[in-house]
C-alpha cells in the first residue's frame, strides 16, 4: 500500500507544488525549535562564532568546525575516526551537523538528548578539545569584549552570570540553521521533476523501498524525508570484531559505569567499548552493538561510513547489507544482529542502482563538494581489514 | 554472600535490570532460600536444509538467546530448554542445536518436544541429552520434567511406514492425520510415585512441552490426559506448570496450579509471511500474523528470565526489539497476571489504519 501512496503523491504534488517548494527546505519538515531556546539572528550569529572558536580547546587549535567542517559537508571526511587536539584520535566517525537539528537524540549512540546537551561534551573530552572543565570557556566569553556584547545582546546577561547554558544554546541555535534538503531526489519525488534524477537512481529508489529493505529504518514520509527512524540497530558493524569479547567487555564496562566512569570519555577512548553502541547508554540487551540510524541526506559527501568509519564507500555499505550484516558473505554474523538484517540477494546492477539513489540525495547547497569527496574517497582504504591497521597507530 | 535482591537493591545488577523490570524487586520473601532465578529458552526449531546449511533465521534466534543469557549478571542458577530444539528430529538438526546450546555457560535441563521425537521416538535425543522425563530438586523446590508429547501407541507404532512420515504428520497443524499429545499412563504412574515422597508444602515446578491444559486441539495446544495429570498436582500448595510449544504468551490458573507458557526463539504463532527476495525456507503457513513487525524476523520471539520466589514463578519475557513483558503471580488474586497489560485500560489499541 505504501508504495501506492508514494506513487499518487508524485502524481498529485508534482505539477502543482513543484515551483513553490524549490528551496533549500524542499523535502524537509519544519525545524523543531525548543521553547526554551528560541531562534534569533543575533543568537545564530553568536553560535556560528562559538562553533568556530579554537580558543575553547586546550591547544587553541581545535573548534567544533575542525571535525564538522562546512567544506566537508560538516564532517571531517575522509578521516575514519575524528582527530582532536594533538591529532589524538577517538573511536567514532564524525556525523554531519547537516540536519542534526531533526535528530531525536545526538551522537551515534544517542547519549545526548538534544543539540544543547551534545555541545558541552567535546570541549572536555580528552581526545577532542581537551579542556579540564568548562571554566576556560566561561573565562573567555566573560572577558572578550565582543563576546560580552554578544551575550548581553542575545541573552540580556552580564559577563559574570554567563554559564554553559547560554554557550550551548547559542551553538544549538546556529546548528538549527544547518539544514538542507533540495536534492535531486527531492526535486523528483516532491516536485515531480521527471528529469531531476537518473534512471539508475529511480530504479535505486524502488529497490530502496522494496528488495533493499532500506526504508524500514531510513524512513520517508508523504511530504518530507529525513531518512532515519531515530532508532538504534545492530547491523553487524564493529560488534562483529569483538564477538568473543562481548561478555567480559560488557561486564567490565557496566562495573566501571556503576563506579562513576564517564560514558562520553569511555566510548571515545576505548575502541572495543565503543562497539557496544547504544548498550553503553541504556544497558538493554536489545541495544547491544546498536547504533543510531543515520540520515542518508548528503551521504555521498561524508565517506567513510558507520560509527567507526569502517566502510569506505557507499558500495561497501550496500554490499555489507546485501551479505546480511557481514563484510564478506559467509562470515559469522553476530548473535545480537537486528532481526531486520538478512541476506538480500541483490545483483551487481541493483547494488549500483542503490548507490546511484544515495548519490542523488546531495543537497543543492553542498553539491559543489561532490568532486572533492569523490577524490577523497580514493584515499581511504577500501577494506575494513586494512582500516584496522590504519587505526592501530 | 551477595544475594540477588541485594544486588537489585544496590543497583549493581545493571545487566539483569535490563531484562527484569524493577517491579520484580520485593522487600520480603517468605522463604528466602527458595528464591532464585533461572533462564528458559524454548522452541528453536533448528532446521536442516542440506549439507552443512541450516535455516539462518532459526539459528540466529537460538544463538541470540544463548548469547544474551550468557550476559546475565548476576547469573541464573541454571537454564531450561523447553523442547523443539529441532524441526524434523534429524541427527543433523539435534547435533547443530546441541552445539549452539553448548555455548551456554550454565547447566542446562532439557525438555522433549514433538519435533525432537517422532523421527526415532527420541532415541538420538536421548543419546545427547539423557532421560525423556525426570525430576530434580533445587533450593527446596521440586522440579519435574515430563515428556508430554506422547500419543496413542497405535498411532505411534502401527500407522506409518517410516519415521520420516510419522514426524511429518505430527508436525502438521490442523492435520486430520495427527494425534493428540498425552503424558500417558506409564509416565503418570511414575509421576505419582515421584511426588509421593514430596511434602505438600514443597513448591513444585512442572516443565512440559505441550500445555498440561486443553486450549486448542487442532494445533495440539493440548494434552489429552491433562485432567489426570492436574489431579496428581492439585494436592500441592504451590504448583507452577511452564510449557513451550505455543510460541506465544499464555497464562492461566486452575486450582493450585499456575500455568505459564514461554516464547519461541524461532517464530511466533501465528506469524507473517514477510517479503524476502532471498530464499527463506519458512514452512508454509495458513494463518496470517497481525501483531509482529514483518520487517523484523526476531519480532515476537524471545526467551524468559524466571524469578522463583515464595514458591511462585514470575516470567520476564525478553522480546528482543519488542516491548518486554512481565507475567507475575498475584498473591491477592491468586493467579498469574501481566504486570502492565492485565488492566484493559493499559492495553495497546489495535491498529486500524494501515
Amino acid at each position: 500500500m505504501r508504495n501506492f501512496h508514494f506513487a499518487l503523491l508524485v502524481l498529485f504534488m508534482g505539477p502543482t507544488m513543484g515551483a513553490a517548494l524549490a528551496t533549500d527546505d524542499l523535502g524537509l519538515p519544519p525545524v523543531p525549535i525548543p521553547q526554551t531556546n528560541p531562534q534569533s539572528a543575533a543568537k545564530i550569529a553568536l553560535g556560528d562564532r562559538l562553533f568556530h572558536e579554537t580558543r575553547f580547546s586546550s591547544t587553541g587549535e581545535v573548534s567544533c568546525s575542525t571535525c564538522h567542517d562546512e567544506k566537508k559537508a560538516f564532517t571531517d571526511s575522509p578521516l575514519v575516526a575524528s582527530e582532536g587536539i594533538r591529532k589524538l584520535r577517538g573511536t567514532r566517525n564524525a556525523p554531519t551537523v547537516i540536519n542534526a537539528a531533526y535528530n531525536a537524540t545526538q551522537f551515534w549512540d544517542g547519549r545526548s538528548p538534544d543539540l544543547e546537551d551534545q555541545a558541552q561534551h567535546p570541549f572536555v573530552n580528552p581526545l577532542e578539545m581537551g579542556l579540564p572543565d568548562h571554566g576556560p570557556i566561561l573565562e573567555i566569553v566573560s572577558s572578550d569584549p565582543e563576546y560580552i556584547d554578544a551575550f548581553r545582546d542575545v541573552f540580556g546577561i552580564e559577563p559574570a552570570k554567563i554559564t554553559m547554558q547560554q554557550v550551548t544554546q547559542a551553538i544549538a541555535a546556529f546548528e538549527r540553521t544547518v539544514v538542507a534538503g533540495n536534492s535531486a531526489f527531492d526535486r523528483w519525488y516532491f516536485s515531480g521533476q521527471e528529469d531531476a534524477m537518473s534512471e539508475s537512481a529511480k530504479r535505486g529508489f524502488q529497490l530502496f523501498l522494496r528488495e533493499g529493505r532500506c526504508v524500514s529504518c531510513h524512513s520517508i514520509e508523504q511530504d518530507h524525508a529525513l531518512f532515519t527512524d531515530h532508532h538504534f540497530h545492530n547491523i553487524g558493524v564493529g560488534i562483529n570484531e569483538i564477538q568473543e569479547k562481548v561478555p567480559p567487555l560488557a561486564k567490565a564496562f557496566l562495573k566501571a559505569k556503576a563506579e562513576g566512569a564517564d560514558v562520553d570519555k569511555t566510548v571515545l577512548a576505548d575502541k572495543n567499548i565503543s562497539h557496544l553502541g547504544r548498550f553503553a547508554v541504556d544497558e538493554q540487551l536489545s541495544s547491544m552493538g546498536a547504533f543510531k540510524t543515520s540520515t542518508l541526506r548528503n551521504i555521498a559527501l561524508t565517506a567513510p561510513y558507520m560509527h567507526d568509519g569502517s566502510l569506505a564507500t557507499l558500495r561497501d555499505v550496500v554490499v555489507h547489507y546485501n551479505n546480511g550484516g557481514v563484510g564478506k558473505a559467509g562470515d559469522p554474523i553476530n548473535p545480537f544482529l537486528s532481526g531486520g538484517i538478512r541476506p538480500l540477494d541483490l545483483s551487481e546492477q541493483q547494488i549500483d542502482d542503490l548507490v546511484a539513489f544515495m548519490e542523488a540525495l546531495t543537497s543543492e547547497r553542498f553539491v559543489a563538494q561532490t568532486g572533492a569527496s569523490n577524490s577523497l574517497d580514493s584515499a581511504v582504504p577500501s577494506r575494513p581489514d586494512r582500516l584496522a591497521t590504519t587505526q592501530g597507530e | 554472600m551477595t544475594t540477588r535482591r541485594n544486588l537489585l537493591k544496590a543497583g549493581a545488577s545493571a545487566m539483569i535490570a535490563g531484562v527484569v523490570p524493577v517491579s520484580m524487586v520485593r522487600l520480603a520473601f517468605a522463604e528466602p532460600e527458595q528464591d532464585f532465578i533461572f533462564a528458559y529458552i524454548s522452541d528453536s526449531h533448528i532446521q536442516h536444509i542440506k549439507g552443512n546449511r541450516f535455516v539462518r533465521n532459526w539459528d540466529q534466534g537460538l544463538i541470540r538467546a544463548v548469547a544474551e543469557t550468557n550476559l546475565l549478571e548476576p547469573k541464573p542458577d541454571f537454564v531450561l530448554f523447553g523442547g523443539d530444539l529441532a524441526q524434523l528430529a534429524t541427527r543433523e538438526e539435534l547435533d547443530h542445536g546441541a552445539e549452539i546450546l553448548s555455548g551456554l555457560r550454565f547447566k542446562t535441563h532439557m525438555v522433549m518436544g514433538e519435533h525432537d521425537y517422532y523421527l526415532d521416538l527420541g532415541e538420538y535425543w536421548s543419546r545427547l541429552f539423557g532421560e525423556h522425563y525426570y525430576s530434580f530438586d533445587h533450593k527446596g523446590v521440586h522440579f519435574v520434567v515430563l515428556n508430554s508429547i506422547l500419543t496413542y501407541d497405535d498411532w505411534t507404532h502401527n500407522r506409518w511406514e517410516s519415521g520420516e512420515r510419522r514426524m511429518a504428520e505430527m508436525a502438521g497443524l490442523d492435520n486430520p492425520n495427527g494425534s493428540p499429545f498425552m503424558v500417558g499412563e506409564k509416565q503418570r504412574a511414575w509421576l505419582k510415585q515421584d511426588l509421593a515422597v514430596v511434602s505438600r508444602d514443597t513448591p513444585l515446578v512442572v516443565l512440559s512441552h505441550s500445555p498440561l491444559q486443553k486450549i486448542y486441539k487442532g494445533w495440539n495446544f493440548w494434552t489429552e490426559d491433562a485432567e489426570q495429570v492436574q489431579k496428581l498436582l492439585q494436592p500441592f500448595r504451590q504448583v507452577n506448570v511452564i510449557y513451550g510449544h505455543v510460541h506465544q504468551i499464555q497464562y492461566n490458573q486452575i486450582g493450585n496450579i499456575a500455568f505459564n507458557s514461554v516464547m519461541a526463539t524461532a517464530w511466533p504463532w501465528p506469524y507473517p509471511q514477510s517479503y524476502a527476495q532471498a530464499e527463506s525456507h519458512l514452512p508454509v503457513l495458513t494463518v496470517p500474523m497481525n501483531r509482529a513487525d514483518p520487517f523484523d524476523e526476531r519480532d515476537a520471539t524471545g526467551w524468559q528470565l524466571i524469578d522463583l520466589h515464595s514458591g511462585r514463578v514470575d516470567l520476564a519475557y525478553n522480546l528482543y526489539a519488542n516491548q518486554n513483558r512481565l507475567v507475575a503471580f498475584n498473591e491477592h488474586s491468586g493467579r498469574p497476571e501481566d504486570k502492565r497489560f492485565q488492566d484493559p485500560a493499559n492495553r495497546i489499541v489495535p491498529q486500524t489504519h494501515y
